[in-house]
């Protein structure tokens, strides 16, 4: 089921001034409930432009928004309680924590839903939890955490509202290996637990592939590609015509094919190209 | 939205007013204002206005942009010829009720108006025409003299220079805290005045924290950079007078020089 | 390597913030040798960049000394000339660059050294020309993309012709595009001046071409030598918190499956041709 529909979508930044810049060219696209989805694209494709027309806060220069089959653009009610059910999460949330404890930050969204202290007080515990902070730390300080406690704290308190589509500016940027992991499973238990959609903006090829079910590419304001991870993985030299970075298993992958081992040219994680080897070798033609 | 503000109204040229020394653009605009304080007479301020006229004919800056630059004082303006025309006394023109207007509060209406409009569109030129950058320096370069006095000149002019560099950092800052923010369900357009100003607060409390953060991040590479204040410290640019602009002092000292000889004779 | 020929050696160096419970760094002892590509990895918080901040006496050591080029970094009658040797850039670009233009933020250093305006016009050149952004010298700073900026960080710091670039994490804020960009200019700086670089990373393909690697973990340096070194201790990297290049893992795991295969091939051209050989030699059998 859609969720999410996008008809057409146009967006021009400064329209009949000199600075006039067609961010978003015609997207038409449907995420659906449930899905996770990677979106990915160079900087200035207008991955940042898009996502934000999908709660409402950028409007588009031409096309409609419909959330479950209603134009999000309605009214300014619709447009305002939107972003109760898509969630965003922009680039290092962490600047915008606020409040002067962890439990209140987390506690801002749902507030601005209305709802009753108690019913607060039960989402801040459990979008907590799917981001792995500690009771301990309600009380403290969002400013004395370190830097990835931070971004926990940012997420959980977008989590707090429940979103049935979660979308996720670059969640992982800046953080080292083991902390990416930390936030990307949490992020996965939301969406295994809860069921909701999840769209995940990154620069990362991999981390998409490895997450994902549906893959989208996005360039020059245009949905250049769409597909399972592996569709999407064949087109390797494509994708690097569009300045992205090819994980380097494909790599590894495309040379040895090109070297004479018949290994398959979609492989995006060092785990397929193992498996991949392994199995070539069972069929006795390696080892 | 905030990005759309443009900051430092300065329009980049290469005409005889943009290339001058700064410092001659500061002190033609003292000179200006010395004079059109001088100014006395119908004569002196049609003298002046002719001035300005050159000015702004040499700089090329649209006329239009000038005055736009006066819209915001409008009221000021407009508060200050009622108040010249009904509150001076002398011989009266028309009078109706308590109102009562002079053949002296007319005059000095119309010389107040002229004197701050001409004073505003005088002082634009220079920013208009001048980078924020270099009027810095060359403000720097001026008051320089005052060093002797304690006066931390060169640490008021980084101070400027660096506000000058941040403010479009910071705005694309409040820009995006404030989506944010509403992503989260913040409301800053409805509600009282005093709800309003309450929903400010996830805007500014971040806003401050980044831009500590980024202070003390630019102290540290400031430092990492040989800064240690202007003792010693050179500059690329060093600003040089150059023949024109000693023309220009020479004209401006001819334009005060000539308003006085018309003021001696009462013009 | 000989001793002498070290520029920045660190002795038994402890340090601890004020009002911590705790050393950040806890008794390190390093030797960086004139010339070298050193890649520094390790969690966040394991006290890369509080390392960084003690080459050029931003931060002072609770114990132990730092030597730049001989000197002391605690002697202040020297702290000029330690941070003209040990030049710095930092993760997040914005907040480095001082002027609204691009010129003038290069001639930051260079005016700051005293240098008179014909030197600093040259200096402000080359360094533009060198992290390529030559035309841009005329451009506002905050209207450049990520990568551009951050290679105008590089020149304010080149235009003061250190011997040591330190380098704090510098792609951490950057697009892929980006970090090509400013590695490219790394590499370039390396080629053209010889000069000594120290990199601060998590980027695992960013070190593949150091000269050597060093593994922070609590404070201390836990794993110190070549790439091919460091990455082959797979497990002990794991166990740090730490990943290996994709290279490494593929024939780390391939290899646990008993396959004869070289662990240090890094780079994927290597790496594909370790595998072809194999692949080639089983096939002709």
């Amino acid at each position: 089921m859609t969720i999410l529909r996008l008809e057409n979508l146009c967006h021009v930044y400064g329209r009949g001034t000199p600075f006039e810049k067609k961010a978003l060219n015609g997207v038409s696209l449907d995420l659906l409930s449930g899905q996770y989805t990677a979106l990915i694209g160079h900087t200035g494709s207008g991955k940042s432009t898009l996502i934000q027309h999908m709660n409402g806060l950028l409007k588009p220069s031409d096309g409609r928004v419909l959330f479950e089959g209603e134009d999000i653009f309605r009214s300014k009610e619709a447009t305002h309680n939107i972003r109760f059910q898509v969630g965003l999460v922009f680039q290092y949330p962490e600047h915008q924590l606020f409040e002067e404890t962890v439990w209140r930050d987390i506690a801002f969204g749902p507030g601005n839903m209305g709802l009753r202290q108690d019913e607060i007080d039960e989402r801040v515990r459990e979008a907590a939890d799917f981001t792995g902070i500690p009771e301990e730390l309600f009380g403290a300080s969002p400013l004395e955490l370190s830097g990835g406690q931070k971004r926990r704290v940012a997420i959980a308190g977008v989590i707090a509202m429940r979103p049935r589509l979660l979308i996720l500016d670059e969640p992982t940027a800046g953080l080292d290996p083991a902390g990416c992991a930390d936030i990307l499973d949490n992020i996965d238990r939301y969406h295994r637990e809860t069921g909701a959609a999840i769209l995940l903006v990154t620069h990362s090829m991999e981390e998409a592939a490895r997450r994902a079910d549906r893959l989208l590419v996005l360039s020059e304001g245009k949905i250049v590609m769409d597909g399972l991870p592996n569709e999407v993985f064949s087109h390797a030299e494509k994708l690097r015509g569009m300045g992205l970075d090819i994980p380097a298993p494909t790599l590894l992958a495309l040379r040895l094919r090109e070297l004479g081992v018949p290994v398959s040219p979609s492989v995006f994680t060092a785990e397929q190209l193992r498996d991949e080897l392994l199995a070539l070798r069972k069929g006795d033609s390696l080892c | 939205m905030l990005k759309d503000i443009t900051l430092g109204q300065f329009f980049p040229g290469y005409t005889i007013v943009h290339r001058l020394d700064p410092r001659t653009k500061i002190l033609s605009v003292v000179f200006y204002i010395a004079a059109l304080f001088t100014a006395v007479s119908y004569v002196s301020y049609a003298f002046m206005f002719l001035v300005l006229c050159l000015c702004v004919g040499l700089s090329r800056i649209r006329p239009a942009a000038l005055l736009k630059g006066l819209k915001p004082l409008l009221f000021i303006l407009i508060l200050t010829s009622l108040l010249n025309l009904f509150g001076t006394q002398g011989r009266v023109i028309f009078e109706v009720w308590i109102l009562r207007i002079t053949w002296e509060g007319l005059r000095n209406a119309v010389f107040m108006t002229a004197r701050i409009m001409m004073l505003v569109c005088g002082t634009f030129l220079l920013t208009y025409t001048t980078s924020p950058l270099a009027l810095t320096d060359g403000l720097e370069q001026l008051l320089s003299p005052l060093k002797k006095l304690r006066v931390p000149i060169h640490e008021l002019s980084m101070m400027m220079s660096i506000a000058l560099r941040f403010i479009p950092t910071l705005i694309e800052e409040t820009d995006k805290i404030m989506s944010a923010q509403r992503a989260r369900g913040a409301d800053f357009e409805t509600g009282s005045l005093a709800r309003r100003a309450k929903a400010l607060l996830p805007i500014l409390v971040p806003l401050f924290v980044s831009a500590f953060r980024r202070a003390d991040e630019l102290a540290v590479a400031m430092e990492c950079r040989c800064y240690h204040g202007g003792e010693g410290r050179t500059r690329m640019k060093v600003l040089t007078m150059q023949r024109r602009d000693y023309l220009t002092l020479l004209f401006w000292f001819f334009v005060l020089a000539m308003v006085i000889v018309l003021a001696v004779f009462g013009l | 390597m000989y001793m002498d020929s070290a520029i920045i050696q660190i002795e038994n160096l402890s340090f601890r913030y004020p009002e911590a419970s705790q050393d950040t760094l806890s008794d390190l002892s390093l030797s960086i040798f004139r010339g070298e590509f050193v890649a520094v990895l390790g969690r966040n918080g394991s006290g890369k960049s509080t390392l960084a901040k003690h080459l050029n006496a931003i931060l002072l050591p609770s114990k132990g000394r730092v030597l730049v080029n001989g000197m002391n970094t605690a002697d202040e009658a020297v702290l000029m000339q330690i941070r003209h040797t040990v030049g710095m850039v930092f993760q997040n670009p914005d907040n480095q660059i001082v002027a609204s233009v691009v010129e003038d933020d290069v001639a930051f250093a260079p005016e700051n050294l005293g240098l008179p305006s014909k030197e600093i016009c040259h200096r402000v050149d080359e360094a533009l020309r060198s992290v390529g952004m030559y035309e841009f010298r005329m451009h506002a700073p905050h209207l450049l993309s990520g990568g551009q900026k951050q290679r105008i960080a590089i020149a304010g710091v080149i235009a003061m012709r250190p011997d040591v670039l330190v380098l704090d994490e510098p792609t951490a804020m950057l697009d892929p595009s980006g970090r090509r960009e400013v590695l490219r200019v790394v590499d370039q700086l390396r080629q053209d001046y010889g000069i000594t670089v120290v990199l601060i990373t998590h980027h695992m393909d960013e070190c593949i071409h150091a000269d050597r690697v060093l593994v922070m973990a609590d404070g201390k340096i836990a794993l110190d030598g070549t790439p091919a070194q460091v990455f082959t201790q797979v497990e002990k990297m794991y166990e740090l918190g730490l990943e290996v290049p994709a290279t490494t893992k593929i024939l780390w795991e391939l290899s646990a499956e008993g396959l004869q295969l070289p662990l240090d091939a890094l780079d994927v051209e290597d790496c594909a041709q370790a595998i072809a050989v194999l692949w080639k030699g089983r096939q002709s059998t």
